[in-house]
């Protein structure tokens, strides 16, 4: 039983005790979560914060570096035309895939979710594509995209289309990627599935009753309660599209005549194969801004498109 | 009677719209799954009928000799041992470090806690290629270049701040009331932790297992960076070796591709249950 007296101390000396006092839950917790925090610190900020100062820098990893203050970026700028190539390339397929994806994944979604039988079975099928990725697929399309016998030429002169030499083709070989990257829309499936889930039947019910047809309630309805998904999905998509890698690196080292250049691509061979450590690092942070400016760019207009439940809206 | 006439139509429809519906969903099935047949049919192939018009699907005669081949002209086997070796060491760091974090940021109360979830969750927005290349430069004053420390150290350091998030959201669904009993009994907490909370959540460190194996099974960007030495390669390099320098053998290309999704495949088929539990659940993908 504690006294009131006993009581009184015990606040008095909680008060008393500094700001950095951390009691045993607290000690535990701080242990607990110090891993990551070195691993953030020493493998993540740091590296982040150290690449600001090395894009100051001309440093070709054998001689010390050489601060040459915004050199590095006004290069980019006027004096090297494969820069923007690059950021055209990727901003390209990525505003062009990205939304695709999410398209098509919505449709499959709302196709399954049409009560059909043996829905387990055909989540899995059409997720298959998912789990595998990298160099196995790049091969894999590789020989899917042959101008002379790929599958998808022989599919198209059944009827009576001569297709492209898909990859070595200026004209056609970003359209390459974006297909590519169509095949492995079954992740947003199982998302939307769950989202177009999650949408209270009544709001279709009361909507029948006013006389909505189908096409009314796909927009008015299932959209705007299924947008929060789409919204996160779109960020995710266009973060992980502007990374691209592997698929361009394997299938066509950037060209027909860098027409294909990812800027993750430049960026490697910058950094990995002309060791230009600084300019490398100078370009990574163009890239990590655009990437952010796209995605604050993206969160403003959510505003106008996306629907939160329960939120109060001025109209 | 009017009523039935309509109701009659109705479903008549609906039949109609159901067999569309199955149509396309079939339609959308042979699509996705081709990619596949057509790998493994290629792989089973002649030369010959690679390149034959019409379309060879089943091989005659089938070159199952096209396996061992692709196999043993590089050294498959040691790419597979070492392959298999990073991702067990990834996966038994990422989840031991990820799941601690996550039982701080589900259970314990401390202050900055919100903080430093955000922080975590802020670094899923973090592009690898801006830490890409001081990282290289930090591993390479370590004298790591060229071992696997550059792949397997950071997991061991909370890993994705994905596995963290995830193993988070399942731990709040635990009741707490639980914890609470432990601790009476005289549990501590991390006992707690690990008594209670690892146990009650096999499946969604399942899914994490699961989600870090697809990952560094198939991670090319990184290994490609760190690694030199032939000996020391992951299979995805091992892959891109081979496309390098056996372009034009398709068939043995494609056997060694179907080798290095098979156990990407099976790890999916029997854990598929606990991935797309787990795609659902946080909104995101590995």
């Amino acid at each position: 039983m504690a006294t009131l007296q006993e009581q009184l101390a015990t606040t008095s000396t909680r008060k008393q005790k500094p700001w950095f006092y951390l009691n045993g839950e607290e000690r535990l917790a701080w242990l607990l979560v110090l891993p990551w925090i070195i691993g953030f610190l020493a493998f993540q900020l740091g590296p982040m914060l150290a690449s600001l100062g090395l894009s100051l820098t001309e440093w070709r990893m054998f001689t010390p570096p050489q601060f040459i203050g915004l050199a590095n970026y006004a290069e980019m700028i006027s004096g090297d035309p494969l820069v923007f190539q690059a950021f055209k390339v990727t901003t390209i397929y990525s505003v062009v895939s990205v939304p695709m994806r999410i398209a098509l994944g919505v449709l499959v979604a709302l196709l399954l979710n049409a009560s059909v039988r043996g829905l387990a079975f055909i989540r899995t099928v059409y997720y298959l594509p998912a789990t595998v990725s990298g160099v196995a697929v790049a091969m894999v399309w590789l020989l899917i995209l042959n101008g002379d016998f790929g599958l998808l030429n022989r599919a198209l002169s059944l009827i009576g289309i001569e297709g492209p030499y898909w990859l070595t083709d200026t004209r056609t070989v970003l359209a390459s990627f974006i297909l590519m990257s169509l095949w492995g829309v079954g992740a947003g499936i199982i998302i939307y599935l769950a989202g177009l889930q999650g949408v209270p039947n009544e709001l279709y019910e009361a909507a029948e009753v006013d006389g909505a047809d189908d096409w009314v309630k796909f927009w008015k309805i299932t959209i705007p309660m299924i947008s929060p998904v789409l919204f996160f999905q779109f960020v995710i998509g266009m973060i992980d599209a502007l990374q691209e890698f592997a698929g361009p690196f394997i299938m066509t080292q950037g060209g027909p005549g860098n027409a294909s250049l990812f800027v993750m691509l430049y960026l490697f061979r910058q950094g990995f194969e002309f060791f230009q450590m600084g300019y490398a690092s100078a370009l990574a942070w163009v890239l990590f801004v655009y990437i952010m400016l796209l995605t604050l760019f993206i969160i403003r207009s959510s505003a106008v498109w996306v629907y939160y439940e329960g939120e109060v809206r001025g109209s | 009677m009017v009523v039935r006439s309509i109701s009659g139509s109705q479903s008549r429809t609906r039949a109609f719209k159901m067999t569309f519906i199955y149509l396309a969903l079939a339609v959308g099935m042979v699509i996705v799954i081709l990619p596949f047949l057509w790998m493994v049919s290629t792989s089973l192939k002649t030369p010959a009928d690679i390149f034959k018009i019409p379309t060879v699907w089943i091989p005659n005669p089938i070159v199952w000799d096209n396996y061992p081949n692709s196999m043993t002209i590089l050294p498959f086997g040691r790419f597979i041992l070492n392959t298999s070796k990073i991702t067990g060491l990834a996966v038994v760091g990422a989840t031991f470090s990820g799941s601690l974090a996550a039982f701080a940021f589900a259970r314990l109360r401390w202050r900055g806690r919100n903080f430093m979830f955000v922080l975590v969750l802020s670094t899923l927005m973090l592009p690898f290629q801006v830490i890409m290349i001081p990282q290289f430069i930090l591993f390479r004053e370590l004298e790591w270049l060229d071992t696997y420390l550059p792949l397997v150290v950071p997991a061991f350091f909370g890993g994705s701040a994905f596995n963290i998030f995830l193993l988070r959201q399942y731990f709040m669904t635990i009741s707490p009331e639980l914890d609470d009993a432990a601790i009476i009994d005289g549990c501590s907490r991390f006992g707690v932790y690990w008594r209670i909370i690892l146990p009650l959540s096999k499946a969604a460190l399942m899914t994490v297992v699961i989600f870090i194996v697809q990952n560094r099974w198939q991670s090319f960007l990184v290994p490609l960076i760190y690694l030199f030495d032939q000996k020391k390669y992951t299979l995805a390099l091992g892959l891109r070796l081979f496309q390098d320098q056996y372009t034009t053998e398709w068939e043995l290309m494609m056997a060694a591709a179907t080798v290095s999704m098979v156990p990407v495949l099976l790890v999916f088929y029997f854990g598929q249950r606990y991935f797309i539990q787990g795609v659902v659940f946080t909104g995101v993908k590995g």
